[in-house]
């Protein structure tokens, strides 16, 4: 299998801790600042989806990354998180911003 | 915008004017999600519109928003250019109607 | 202004719209009927589809499964078209609650439900729902018990989200139909939860 496909292939499976990575380069992208940095717990894998910061370009977007639900206890993403110690928010996250 | 300070969430209504429904389509015909007529993706339309200084963004209205960067894709994408555009403004604006139907006024906002 | 055949000048935008049309369709790219069709269908997809869903799942429990298992799947189940809409149920319990927002733009299930009202596009909403979520709901009049998880979910990417809320109580015996009259758009977002009509409670009482 050549490299390129390889990347398609979902690394992190669900119940697999996982952080976002911190980044902040320019252009569309899909990973919302409040939760880059932050540590969670992969709720499901949702399949491969061409890469929105290529897509937003005009290209392909191929190879399709992995995207998965991630769900982050709510008083780790917020300081001074206000509600119940159970809240959680969960989001959509590609393999290329998980932290290796 | 997630987790930034802002104010009471006004529970406004809205029923969307013909304008803007035609806008809605034009995006669902030109993203591909409906017929065959893809020429972009939904990607780029959001990059246009995050493109719009904040000033800008919240001044305006959403299909205000759609309208611009659909048309600003458009250009990059080589599907119109600006000369087109330029003339078709003028061209418009001096008929002062649209050839489907008249358009409903602007809401206030 | 609502005469016919009033002048009323375009705003820019309209201006910008009209403009952007006719060339399209001068360069064959789209039809005006094309055009039409897609916006009579956008009209006719509403949140009583989402409701006829959540209705049916309450009655039966393997149409639920389904429901949850894969959300676009069970929508065509019951006639509803959803092109290229992903959809997550997710489902309400006696120990979550969930909401949902796009914090990055307005994606909603639209395919379904049509398109979102304008409180979910706006920035406080967006913003607020994400961090403060039990202080937003409130203001929507629903108090959700500190005993009660909260489940906020941002449609950043590629999925959409409903809601499947919980059955009221007092509705044992009711029709499919009169059930789905229970599940207003705002439930299936999560910002309300389906409650009895007061007239019907005050005659349970009595």
């Amino acid at each position: 299998m050549s490299l390129e496909k390889l990347r398609s292939v979902p690394l992190y499976n669900a119940g697999d801790r996982v952080r976002v990575r911190k980044a902040a380069p320019l252009g569309h992208i899909r990973t919302p600042y409040y939760i880059r940095g932050h540590a969670g717990v992969v709720e499901r894998v949702c399949g491969a989806f061409p890469n929105p910061e290529e897509l937003a370009q005009q290209r392909d977007g191929l190879p399709a990354q992995p995207l998965y639900r991630v769900r982050f206890r709510q008083q780790d993403v917020w300081p001074g998180y206000r509600g119940s110690v159970s809240d959680v928010i969960e989001l959509e996250i590609f393999q290329h911003w998980i932290e290796a | 915008m997630g987790g930034l300070p802002a104010g009471k969430v006004r529970r406004s209504e809205h029923a969307y004017d013909d304008w803007e429904l035609r806008v809605d389509a034009m995006m669902m015909l030109l993203v591909g999600v409906v017929g065959d007529a893809k020429r972009m993706t939904v990607d780029e339309l959001r990059k246009n519109v995050e493109a719009l200084t904040p000033e800008d963004y919240d001044k305006i209205g959403y299909y205000d928003r759609w309208v611009i960067s659909l048309t600003q894709t458009m250009i990059q994408r080589g599907v119109i250019t600006t000369d087109e555009l330029a003339k078709k403004l003028v061209a418009v604006q001096k008929r002062g109607q649209t050839s489907i139907s008249r358009p409903k006024r602007a809401r206030s906002r | 202004m609502k005469q016919a055949g009033r002048y009323e000048p375009y705003s820019y935008f309209q201006l910008m719209e009209v403009s952007l049309r006719e060339l399209l369709v001068e360069k064959g790219v789209v039809t005006d009927d094309a055009i039409a069709g897609a916006m009579a269908a956008m009209r006719a997809r509403g949140p009583e589809r989402g409701a006829a869903m959540v209705a049916h799942a309450w009655l039966d429990p393997a149409y639920k499964a389904r429901m949850l298992a894969d959300g676009s799947r069970a929508a065509e189940e019951l006639g509803f078209e959803v092109p290229g809409l992903r959809l997550i149920v997710v489902e309400n319990t006696s120990q979550a609650h969930n909401v949902i927002v796009c914090t990055l733009c307005s994606c909603y299930p639209r395919m379904l439900l049509g398109l979102p009202p304008e409180w979910y596009k706006s920035r406080p909403y967006r913003s607020r729902v994400v961090r403060e979520p039990r202080k937003v709901l409130a203001e929507f009049g629903t108090k959700i018990s500190p005993k009660l998880k909260i489940r906020v979910h941002d449609s950043n990417a590629d999925m959409r989200y409903m809601v499947l809320p919980l059955r009221p109580e007092g509705t044992e015996g009711w029709s499919e139909a009169r059930l789905a009259t229970l599940v207003t758009r705002d439930c299936l977002i999560g910002v309300a939860v389906p409650t009895l009509p007061k007239i019907s409670k005050t005659r349970k009482s009595k």
